[in-house]
């Protein structure tokens, strides 16, 4: 197990004061004058050390997406900007960072813009979490008033640090929506190249990072890419925080390290499944655009991005959704098709009707009201979705069809042969003797 | 994608207008945007004008902000019903929204629904002394802490029916209700014993500047063999992630 001196957020279940003070006695903003001058070059060859993938989904090398940003400004300013559109389902962990370790946020958002040449960083938080924004609007504050941070701070680094948010639309997760929000339009992903870091927010080069990843940054750098790359697993390396929801005893969020084994993770953290291990039925592994993981392939597989990939599902967020055997699990994934549909911005004509057309299908499935053939039509209308959109939202509501009817092709087709047994609404009543 | 519309032109204000201290809230918010660009303030702004028009927005409200930030009506119409938390219609003074997707289907949403249609009635449906309306949303964002719902600003987590049920019964007497898990929970933890962040040293400022060690001995070892300073003797194992493809 991880042991708690190497745990990023010492704060995570919010114990102690989110304030200043306690978030300095916890190591936040130590020496983070000592870092800047160390340079701009070291910190992004030190996050490269680090070997950090992107904590928002995709995994992408955090240290290589900074090197991304023009070394000299050609008069336009550079900009950082942190995704806190959490809306992921399944996923809670940015929502601690937000509310109990704010001022780790911070300073990693100084240091990263430092890396990028930014002197400003906007936060896109997602409307929703109104407590959260408050939350962190006071430790900007505190921040501001110890000169921290600011145009005149003790850091010698001009830096000012803006709270945004929006209103209830997952698609502004996606970093050019996020930044088509952020410039007051409909969050309607843009398409790439030109990508955001020649032509982002404002037209500005721009830097789109998860709260995750930023908020890692300030001890990274503190500890050395050296101490993060040790934890894990080559190229899934360091501590991820994990959201455990659904059908577990305890359902919570832990900082855990990469590659962990799902039954460990289960057992330590969570009280072990509801039923015991042998109720488990199935687990979608990284929030609800991954496909789901029937039982006997996950319970030994380590949490990490490329264990998951090869079990054809992915770590995403690292939003670990159980499901015990009294899931009815063609309506649990059609509910996730709702949300897709709920959720599509509308621009691309595959997902805006696909999205919609595959919800209906899966709910006449859930009740057994189709014919068998349509799963292979489903199935089809998923790849004709898949990677014909301009953003990943296609994708996200194509894989978990796809991996419902992977694993779980025969549980559909009992309900067709159910329903085609005895197609009434009601079943007959039966006598009382 | 839903189809969202504005609220009949019958229930519709004449007008609408800024309180003096929202005007000025306005005011600091759009000052956090570069010059000329002001039209990101309007979800800040817009958001504001819900909350004094006591949980809607009218459509003269959307003109005003329109007004404000120099924008056409048009891009101002298409944000308020392109951001479903903009409410087109009015919604009761507790307004519920449930968490009803997957995590928290699983989680026995569903159970709170149905008490939900049978203490207020159906989705959208505000109670005749405009108390209490309700609307299944997605996803929250607390799926740890699921079942949950959001009431106004606040989230109320670990929810039963009956947990819920009380919940209401005490904002209908107008009864102070604590937000947060209802369960005895603190926030996102394990329920009971935590499992993890024991180790008192995290806390007492004891480890502050321990890390700095590693630096004084790389410029300890950089000084005994003459080489420039930064020059970071090879670690023990290269990190990984140079060789990456990039995929985006």
């Amino acid at each position: 197990m991880l042991a708690d001196k190497d745990r990023i957020f010492t704060n995570l279940y919010g114990l102690h004061s989110p304030g200043l003070k306690a978030a300095r006695l916890r190591g936040a903003w130590d020496g983070t004058k000592f870092l800047l001058d160390k340079g701009r070059d070291w910190i992004v060859e030190e996050m490269k050390k680090s070997g950090l993938r992107g904590r928002g989904g995709a995994g992408f090398p955090t240290g290589l997406k900074w090197s991304f940003m023009p070394k000299q400004s050609d008069g336009r300013p550079h900009y950082l900007v942190i995704n806190g559109d959490e809306s992921e389902p399944g996923t809670c962990k940015d929502r601690e960072i937000l509310r109990h370790d704010p001022h780790l946020l911070i300073e990693g958002a100084m240091l990263a813009s430092f890396a990028m040449g930014a002197h400003a960083a906007y936060i896109y938080i997602r409307g929703e979490f109104i407590a959260e924004r408050e939350a962190l609007q006071r430790a900007v504050d505190e921040a501001y008033e110890a000169k921290l941070i600011g145009k005149d701070n003790v850091h010698g680094y001009p830096f000012d640090f803006y709270v945004h948010h929006g209103a209830g639309a997952y698609i502004c997760g996606e970093e050019t929506a996020l930044l088509e929000s952020l410039e007051g339009k409909k969050g309607m992903p843009r398409l790439k190249p030109p990508f955001p870091a020649n032509m982002g927010l404002y037209g500005c080069p721009t830097t789109v990072n998860n709260v995750e990843s930023i908020a890692v940054a300030g001890t990274i750098l503190r500890r050395g890419g050296a101490w993060f790359a040790g934890l894990g697993r080559p190229n899934n390396t360091g501590t991820k925080l994990f959201c455990i929801s659904g059908h577990v005893n305890k359902p919570c969020n832990v900082e855990e390290e990469m590659g962990i084994p799902f039954r460990e993770l289960i057992e330590r953290h969570c009280g072990g499944i509801r039923g015991g291990w042998d109720n488990l039925l199935a687990v979608i592994p990284g929030g609800s655009s991954v496909p789901c993981v029937p039982a006997n392939e996950i319970i030994d597989c380590p949490m990490d991005f490329d264990s998951l990939r090869a079990l054809k599902s992915g770590l995403g967020t690292a939003a670990v959704i159980v499901m015990d055997k009294s899931t009815d699990i063609v309506r649990a994934i059609a509910r996730l098709s709702y949300f897709y549909k709920h959720e599509s911005c509308g621009q691309c004509t595959p997902c805006r009707e696909g999205t919609g057309w595959m919800w209906r299908v899966l709910n006449r499935m859930a009740e057994g009201r189709a014919q068998k053939r349509e799963i292979d039509m489903l199935l089809d209308v998923t790849y004709q979705v898949e990677g014909h959109t301009i953003c990943a939202l296609g994708d996200a509501a194509a894989w978990p069809v796809q991996g419902l009817i992977r694993h779980f092709r025969h549980e559909i087709e009992k309900r067709i042969d159910d329903y085609a047994a005895n197609p009434h609404l009601e079943p007959v009543l039966q006598a009382a003797e | 994608m839903a189809v969202r519309r504005l609220a009949p032109k019958e229930i519709q204000p004449d007008s609408f207008a800024f309180t003096a201290e929202n005007a000025a809230w306005a005011g600091q918010q759009i000052a956090k945007y570069p010059e000329g660009r002001q039209a990101s303030a309007v979800i800040p702004l817009l958001w504001k004008a819900q909350e004094q028009a006591g949980g809607w927005l009218p459509e003269p409200a959307i003109r005003m902000v329109a007004d404000l930030l120099k924008m056409p009506y048009i891009r101002v119409l298409e944000i308020a019903t392109f951001y479903t938390m903009f409410n087109l219609e009015p919604v009761g003074t507790h307004f519920i929204q449930l968490c009803g997707t997957t995590p928290c289907m699983l989680r026995g949403a569903e159970d709170l629904k149905k008490l939900l249609k049978a203490r207020i009635g159906d989705e959208k449906h505000v109670t005749p002394d405009g108390r209490f309306s309700w609307m299944e949303v997605e996803c929250l964002g607390a799926c740890c802490n699921a079942p949950m719902v959001q009431i106004n600003a606040d989230y109320y987590e670990d929810l039963t029916p009956d947990s819920l049920g009380k919940i209401i019964d005490d904002l209908a007497a107008g009864r102070p209700v604590k937000p947060g898990p209802q369960n005895g929970r603190r926030a996102s933890e394990p329920e009971g014993a935590i499992t993890t962040l024991s180790d008192p040293s995290l806390y007492d400022g004891s480890l502050i500047g321990a890390w700095r060690k590693r630096f004084e001995e790389e410029t300890v070892k950089a000084n005994a063999v003459g080489a420039p300073a930064g020059d970071a003797p090879a670690k023990d194992k290269p990190a990984t992630g140079a060789g990456e493809k990039p995929k985006e």
